[in-house]
Parts: structure tokens; C-alpha cells; sequence
């Protein structure tokens, strides 16, 4: 067992090793939540819940979690068939009662919704709470498991690169009795200066909760039991940095010296609280600030390579964000996933629940049939006005793509071909998107909206067939012309996204005025208005180097800022699918 | 059982705590609203309440706590048994709960067994002169939150339905916790919290060494854990009980009237109810502070929270609430 975890100097654990390590921890401590694991479908994955499976107490209860199971099924409710026949309320438990003490694995997590995660969230900070694996199958960064749950899982583990034939190489891993054992051990472990090491780490690694450190530290301390020892060493502490903190990583750390000053607001005030304050803790151990900086090491160097990419390239972890601006769902819908149901009367497209009717009617049904004066028995179940339950579905709002187009100067004549060909695309596919498409052109005096809001592309053919380009760009104009058309189709319940395509070089003013600096400024204005009503918005600058005033709009909007030379309306489509997504 | 994380022994998150003392205090003060990171002790420090709050007195058998000498609830025959004391509820609301389960409902037991209408008391019954958590409140299913609010306001819940029709005290503070990427908590009921509190994960690297210190030592040895702490928590719940009983005979100067109007005008908080939670919220913290009568001190104090989250929108206004408090505060203590 021992052969599992190496000494610092040792090469890391990679692939199939470190996960089969990961699956031994969470068998000795279960409070670590569980893990995230990004991997396809496939044997690996598999491998990998049996290894899990195979570690934790047998009895233990073992359950898939779908992503779109409902409350009813998650969090229990009365058995309505059994009711009726033993005629008293018999309930059942949820899943969420089921899994207690055991394991749960929830599949395709990525499709999990803030409410699944929050309802996991709860039972995992509770009493007897259970481990979940959340498989994450998400090809797209900007996918990816909900937050509060994915913080939840103290190991986030990718197996993407684990090949079948690296199963069989990597030997014999823990068996039952030694993770069994550890686990006994594990209330003994003292966690050492690792506390000091990780929380460092973390902080280096730009990791703001202070969840992740502690999760790491539960699992350097599983990792201590797992050894034997009653303190966690270096090497345990490595190697909880890396299958805890090095996956969170929202920066890299700063190159040595200057690694303290990773909050700007005042270094040198930061540097000496830390110079003062580690030498009373320090003496007999090994120098904390020693550990911190070789864990910090073995954190970065196991950060995942796409992540690494990422931060290197200055983007900010698509993960950190808040999930996409679309799909803001809408509750109490005639169609769309089933969400629970509620009193109410059936009629006007709402549909009636007939087993929550049922379940509702069930226990008066006794009473009911003492009202009976009939000598015939009475039905089974009597169903009153008051009994009845309606469907309640939850429903992605539609969308609307509302493009906005500078049809000012040379570039025209491009940008609008460009436009329309993205609107074709778009609105081609959707029929089963249910998206809206729309399109503004500005130019000259004032905005115009060539195409209002339609799914119908006969339509926007029509609209679309001939637009003179040249003249002004009285950006202001396009823009309150947007926010009026945004604001109407958020009115009626769909999610906005804007795409401007311009240079942002405003010269015309909302009255029709020519002057650069009064232009800039009420676009600027106008923009920060647009960004208030909080639709989601990308700036496709379409100048040939990139304009700083695009940019300078953009940033006023909180809008993205996408360069996109003219002449490829296939891209542009995606990106404009990808930022409603 | 699993003890719960003591009180005290939360690094940081000042303001959090003051906002939840000052509602153990003065539960007229309407609720808090604690949003922010994840990560940042939210759920530990309301949960932590639970051993904090002052026992109260009640009968054995009541499921709505009521107070000794009230009458009994109409519709509900049960006996109640002898008073006695009871450990102050600090109800957990999960999501995805039931209306039923909300409010109370039919007891199906009696109707399946006996036919019997009788009541089954919800969790605002068991939350009755206590508090009721929600956390993730923003991810909870509006007429809920509406439904909460209200029986929040009236301190009444008024049950009509399944041919029954019950009414039962249901005086708590409402605490709703939330992290603000998961989606923002609508104006309306944003300003019907009376403190709101923005929390933030401590940035100081010793303070957060010592959250994960604390947060290990409990997680290896809980109960040893509280019993170090068990004299703080003591010490506090001694003074949430003085401070309960110094508040009534508080007096309110003039002069904090008067700040407290102009501070609401000069940051622009709508309504009344602003300056009736901060003056609230400033007699609880002085009574917590063991003072003789309300100061500016204490007025300042409070303000922050009390008035967070009344603040009239302004689109090209790019500082945060908190941004714009500080602002007017500064400006009206300057004065």
C-alpha cells in the first residue's frame, strides 16, 4: 500500500494512479464529499466506480442520480399505491434519504441545474451525508457541474487521458481492509503544518473560499491514515495540494519572490505581517514556508493542461463564472421539464397531475365515504375540486439574438453580409432552439431595425434583401434603439443576447449632430445604461487591426469583446449561439 | 448528535455577526440577509445560533412553543402538558420543500385511521419565537419566499384550507443566505429583510489559516472542540439574555432620531422602514454594549447593514452598495 504515495522527490502520481489513490481517500474519509470526475463514458469511468465502489463499506447503499430528477423523487413523498391499499399513509424516501451513508453518482452533472446542486449541497453539509460522484462529461469549458456542488467534492479528478491499458499497468492498488483500517485510524491523524501549506497554497492559486484548503487538509489527513502515520507529512500534503487545489486554480502563482504580493492592495503591509508572525510557530518542524513553497510547486505542475492554458492565456477560469446568461429558466410554464406540481384548476393549457390528484385525494377518502348515504360502496378514491394538483413546468426562456450593425462608411457593405449570413445560419436551426432572431442597422442619422424580432426566415429573407450601407455612425442612437427592442422582448419573458457588430467609432450624435467626443460620450453613456438592464451583450469589432473605441464601448456595456475580421458570418453565428448557450 | 460550530469561534465575518446577535436581541429587526461567497461560514455562523439562543419557556406537548399563559391554538385540542424550557428552535428550511410542509397541513395519519380532521403544524409552527433558515434562499421557489415573508410580517400564520381553518403564533426571525451568482434575490423581497450583510472569504493569509486551524480541530474532535469553547459561548448567551432584557428600557435621544432621518435621506433609502430597522438595529447593539442609551456610535454601527440593500439603483453609479454607504455616512457624520 505504502508503494501508493510517494516522497516528495519521487516523480507524482499521474493518470490511473492518483485517481485510484483518489478513490482510496474517499473510502477512509467519506467527508470529503466525493469527487468531480471529467471523463467520457467508458470503461475508465467505470473502472473507476467500481474502484470506489469496491472500497467503501459494502452495505452501503449505491445510487444513480439523474440530472433532471424532480423533488418528488429526490426528497420522498407518499407511496400513493401503497396508500391506498394498506389505507394508512405509507411514505417513501426520497433519494436523497436513500443514499444516506452511502454513495450517490450523479451522471452528466454538467446538465445538473443550480437547484439539483443545491439540494446535493444540503445533504452533503448534513448529518450522515453521503458521497457523491458527480461525472462531469462536458466537452465545452464553459460547461461544466454546478459550482456549489463541484465545491462541494473536495477531488476533482480527469480521467480523459487514462487509457484502458493503463488499468492493467498500474498494478494492485488498496484493498478493503487497509482503506477499512485507515479509516479507523483517521480520527488519530493530527494534521501537522500542512494546515499552514495548503491554506497558502490555496491563496497562491487564487482559490478565494476557504472550502478547497480545508477539503485538502481532510484529505492529506486520509492520505496520513491511509500510510499508518499520525501526522501528516510533506508528502501527503503534496499530494492533497494536487488533487485538491491544483483543479481550482483561478491564477497562476506569482514567480518566486514576488509570490506574496498576489492581492495588490498593499504588498509591502502583506509581507511583513508574513515576516513576523511564522517564527513562533516554526522552531522544531521543518520550515512551513519550505513546505508551502514545494507544495505550491507540486500544485502547479498538476494543474490540468487545458486549465493551464487558460490561465496562462490571461482568460479567467470558464468555470468560475456564473453559468450561462441564457437559459434563465422560467417557472410555472405550460411545457418544458416537469417542475412539481401545485393547487390549482385544470384548463386554459394547464394540465391536470393526475397522480398527485390521486395522492392528494387518497387520505380524505374515508372520511369522504362516511358522507355517503348510499348503500352502494362508493368509489375508491373521491376526487373533489380541492384535490386537484396542475402540472408545473419549467421552461428555458426563448431567446432572441438581436444583432446590431454599423452600416456606416466602407466596411458596409462586408459587415451587413455578414450580419444577414449569421442571421441565416441561425435562424436555419431555430426552429428547435426556439430562438428569435433580430437585426438593427444604423447608418447616417439614426438606427433602424430592418428585421424585428422573428423565427421565421421567409421573413428575413425578404427583410433582408437590399440595404444601402455609407454615411455616420451615430452609435448612441444604435444603441438606445437596442435597449428599447431588448427591453419589449424581456417583457415578454425571452433572454436577450446583443451582438453589436461595429468599430465602435461613434461620430453622430442621438440629435443628428456630427462631433467625435460628444458622439463617444453618449454612446458611452448609452452603453452603461444597456449595461444596467443587464442583457448579455459581445462587441464584435470588425475593424481590420481593432479599434480601441470598440473596446472602450464594450467595457462600458460589460459586454465581451470579440475581434472578428469581416467576411465570416459561419463564425460569427457561433459565437453568437455560444454567448446565448 | 454531532455538536454544532460554536459562535465564537468564527474567524472574522464581523458584521455577520453583529447582524445575527442584534436579531437574537430584537427580532422585530425583521430578518437578515447574508449573501456572498461560497465558502465563507454563512450556514456554520446561523446554524451556530442553535447554541447560543437563550432557552424559552413553553409547554411540553405544544408544537407551536407557545408562550406560557397564551391561549391555547384554535383548532388544535391537543393538551399541552406542563411549561417548560425548551432549547430556542433554529428550523432549517430545505429546499424544494412543500407548501405543506410550510405552513402545516391535514394530518393524513388521523384522516386515513380515525377519518379525523386534525391539523399537522408546519415548520412554521416549529419555528415560533426562534429562527428559520433558508439557505440558498434565492434558489427557492417564490411563492414560497413570499408566503415566508408574510407570515414573517404578521407574526401569524393563517391556515384555510383542506376544510380546516387554524391560526397559530409564528413570531421568528427569518435568516436567508445566498450566494449572488446563483441568481439575484428580487427588489421586493430584498428590502423586506431588515439587515442585509455582504460577506467576503477574510483575505488576510494568517486569519485564513486560523478559519481552517478551527474548522480541522472541530472536524477531528467535535465535542472536545465546544467544550474548549464552552465558556465563550456562555458568555455570549449571558449577554444575548441581559441584552434581551435591557432593551425594552432603552432611550432613544433626539439627536439619533434625527441622524438616523438624515442618514436615510442624504444615501436615498426608500420608505420608512429603513429608518425603523436602523434605529431598531442600533438599540440592540447598544443594549449589546451593555450603554445606557442609543449613540451615534451605535447608529453608525448598524447602519451598513440596515440600509445595504435599500439603496435606489443607479445604472451609472459604478460602486458597489457598500461603496455608496460608506460614502454617505462618511458624509453625514461629518456634518
Amino acid at each position: 500500500m505504502s508503494a501508493d504515495i510517494p516522497l516528495p522527490h519521487a516523480p507524482p502520481l499521474e493518470g490511473w494512479a492518483l485517481a485510484r489513490l483518489a478513490a482510496a481517500l474517499i473510502a477512509v474519509d467519506p467527508g470529503l464529499g466525493g469527487a468531480l470526475v471529467t471523463a467520457r463514458a467508458g470503461p475508465v469511468r467505470e473502472a473507476f466506480l467500481d474502484t470506489v465502489r469496491a472500497l467503501i463499506n459494502e452495505d452501503a447503499p449505491w445510487r444513480r442520480i439523474p440530472a433532471g430528477i424532480s423533488d418528488e423523487a429526490l426528497l420522498g413523498g407518499m407511496d400513493l399505491a401503497a396508500t391506498l391499499k394498506t389505507g394508512r399513509p405509507v411514505m417513501r424516501e426520497g433519494l436523497l434519504g436513500e443514499i444516506r451513508g452511502g454513495a450517490g453518482v450523479l451522471a452528466m452533472a454538467e446538465r445538473a441545474g443550480p437547484g439539483l446542486a443545491a439540494r446535493l449541497a444540503m445533504a452533503l453539509d448534513g448529518p450522515d451525508a453521503p458521497v457523491i460522484l458527480a461525472l462531469d462529461e462536458s466537452a465545452d469549458p464553459d460547461e461544466g457541474a454546478p459550482r456549489a456542488l463541484a465545491e462541494r467534492l473536495a477531488l476533482h479528478i480527469n480521467l480523459s487521458q487514462v487509457a484502458l491499458g493503463d488499468l492493467d499497468a498500474a498494478g494492485e492498488g488498496v484493498d478493503r481492509e487497509t482503506a477499512a483500517m485507515a479509516r479507523m485510524h483517521l480520527p488519530h491523524v493530527l494534521s501537522g503544518e500542512a494546515a499552514r501549506a495548503l491554506t497558502e497554497t490555496a491563496a497562491a492559486l487564487g482559490i478565494d473560499s476557504l472550502r478547497p484548503p480545508l477539503m485538502a487538509l481532510r484529505a492529506a489527513r486520509a492520505a496520513a491514515a491511509l500510510e499508518g502515520l499520525d501526522e501528516v507529512t510533506d508528502a501527503q500534503t503534496v499530494l492533497a495540494a494536487r488533487l485538491v487545489l491544483a483543479p481550482r486554480a483561478t491564477q497562476l502563482p506569482r514567480a518566486e519572490g514576488d509570490e506574496n504580493d498576489a492581492p495588490p492592495d498593499d504588498p509591502a503591509n502583506d509581507r511583513e505581517t508574513r515576516n513576523e508572525d511564522p517564527p513562533a510557530s516554526d522552531d522544531e518542524t521543518p520550515s512551513p514556508d519550505a513546505l508551502t513553497e514545494i507544495t505550491l510547486e507540486a500544485a502547479r505542475a498538476a494543474i490540468p493542461a487545458d486549465l493551464l492554458a487558460r490561465l496562462e492565456a490571461g482568460v479567467p477560469n470558464a468555470r468560475s463564472r456564473a453559468a450561462g446568461k441564457a437559459g434563465a429558466a422560467k417557472r410555472g410554464g405550460l411545457r418544458g421539464r416537469p417542475a412539481g406540481s401545485r393547487r390549482g384548476d385544470p384548463g386554459e393549457g394547464r394540465r391536470l397531475d393526475v397522480l398527485a390528484t390521486l395522492r392528494a385525494a387518497a387520505p380524505w377518502g374515508r372520511m369522504r365515504r362516511k358522507g355517503w348515504k348510499r348503500l352502494a360502496p362508493g368509489p375508491a378514491v373521491e376526487v373533489r375540486r380541492e384535490d386537484f394538483r396542475i402540472k408545473h413546468f419549467k421552461e428555458k426562456a426563448e431567446t432572441l439574438t438581436l444583432f446590431v450593425v454599423d452600416a456606416s462608411g466602407s466596411l458596409a457593405l462586408n459587415r451587413l453580409a455578414d450580419a444577414k449570413g449569421a442571421v441565416e445560419m441561425m435562424l436555419a436551426q431555430s426552429y428547435v432552439r426556439r430562438d428569435q432572431v433580430a437585426l438593427i442597422a444604423f447608418r447616417g442619422r439614426g438606427a433602424e431595425t430592418l428585421l424585428p424580432p422573428t423565427r421565421s426566415l421567409t421573413r428575413a429573407k425578404r427583410c433582408l434583401a437590399a440595404l444601402p450601407g455609407g454615411g455616420g455612425t451615430p452609435l448612441a442612437a444604435a444603441i438606445e434603439a437596442a435597449e428599447a427592442l431588448a427591453h419589449g422582448a424581456a417583457r415578454q419573458g425571452r433572454t436577450v443576447t446583443l451582438v453589436f457588430l461595429t468599430d465602435g467609432a461613434a461620430n453622430v450624435t442621438r440629435d443628428g449632430h456630427g462631433g467625435r467626443e460628444a458622439a463617444m460620450a453618449e454612446a458611452s453613456e448609452a452603453a452603461r445604461r444597456l449595461r444596467a438592464a443587464g442583457h448579455g451583450a459581445i462587441i464584435v469589432d470588425v475593424s481590420k487591426r481593432g479599434a480601441e473605441t470598440a473596446r472602450v464601448i464594450a467595457q462600458d456595456m460589460a459586454a465581451r469583446y470579440v475581434r472578428l475580421p469581416a467576411g465570416d458570418c459561419g463564425a460569427l453565428a457561433q459565437l453568437a449561439r455560444k454567448a446565448a448557450a | 448528535m454531532t455538536p454544532v460550530f460554536p459562535f465564537p469561534a468564527i474567524v472574522g465575518q464581523e458584521e455577520m455577526k453583529q447582524a445575527l446577535l442584534i436579531a437574537c436581541v430584537e427580532p422585530r429587526v425583521g430578518g437578515v440577509l447574508v449573501f456572498g461567497d461560497r465558502g465563507t461560514a454563512k450556514s456554520t455562523a446561523v446554524r451556530a445560533l442553535a447554541g447560543l439562543l437563550p432557552p424559552i419557556e413553553t409547554y411540553e406537548h405544544c408544537p407551536y412553543n407557545s408562550a406560557p399563559g397564551s391561549a391555547p391554538v384554535n383548532g388544535d385540542g391537543r393538551s399541552r402538558g406542563n411549561v417548560v424550557s425548551k432549547p430556542a428552535p433554529v428550523v432549517d428550511l430545505p429546499l424544494g420543500v412543500t407548501e405543506d410542509r410550510v405552513v402545516g397541513a391535514l394530518d393524513i395519519e388521523k384522516a386515513l385511521r380515525k377519518g379525523e380532521k386534525a391539523f399537522e403544524p408546519g415548520l412554521l409552527a416549529r419555528a415560533n419565537r426562534g429562527f428559520l433558515y433558508i439557505d440558498e434562499v434565492n434558489l427557492l421557489e417564490d411563492h414560497i419566499v413570499d408566503l415566508l415573508l408574510d407570515v414573517a410580517a404578521t407574526g401569524e400564520n393563517v391556515v384555510e384550507r383542506d376544510g380546516l381553518s387554524v391560526r397559530h403564533p409564528a413570531k421568528f426571525v427569518l435568516v436567508g443566505s445566498g450566494n449572488p451568482e446563483e441568481g439575484e434575490l428580487r427588489p421586493q423581497l430584498l428590502d423586506r429583510f431588515g439587515l442585509s450583510v455582504e460577506v467576503e472569504t477574510p483575505r488576510d493569509i494568517e486569519m485564513r489559516i486560523e478559519v481552517v486551524r478551527r474548522r480541522d480541530a472541530f472536524e477531528r474532535d467535535p465535542h472536545g472542540f465546544c467544550a474548549q469553547w464552552a465558556s465563550e459561548v456562555d458568555a455570549l448567551r449571558t449577554r444575548i439574555a441581559e441584552a434581551q432584557g435591557r432593551i425594552g428600557a432603552l432611550e432613544t435621544p433626539e439627536a439619533v432620531l434625527r441622524r438616523a432621518s438624515e442618514i436615510c435621506l442624504a444615501l436615498g433609502a426608500d420608505g420608512l422602514r429603513g429608518e425603523l430597522t436602523l434605529i431598531r438595529a442600533a438599540r440592540a447593539a447598544a443594549a449589546l454594549n451593555a450603554a445606557d442609551e442609543i449613540s451615534l456610535e451605535h447608529l453608525r454601527a448598524v447602519a451598513p447593514a440596515a440600509l445595504r440593500h435599500r439603496l435606489r439603483r443607479d445604472p451609472l453609479d459604478e460602486a458597489g452598495s457598500s461603496a455608496r454607504i460608506e460614502r454617505g455616512l462618511a458624509e453625514a457624520f461629518a456634518a
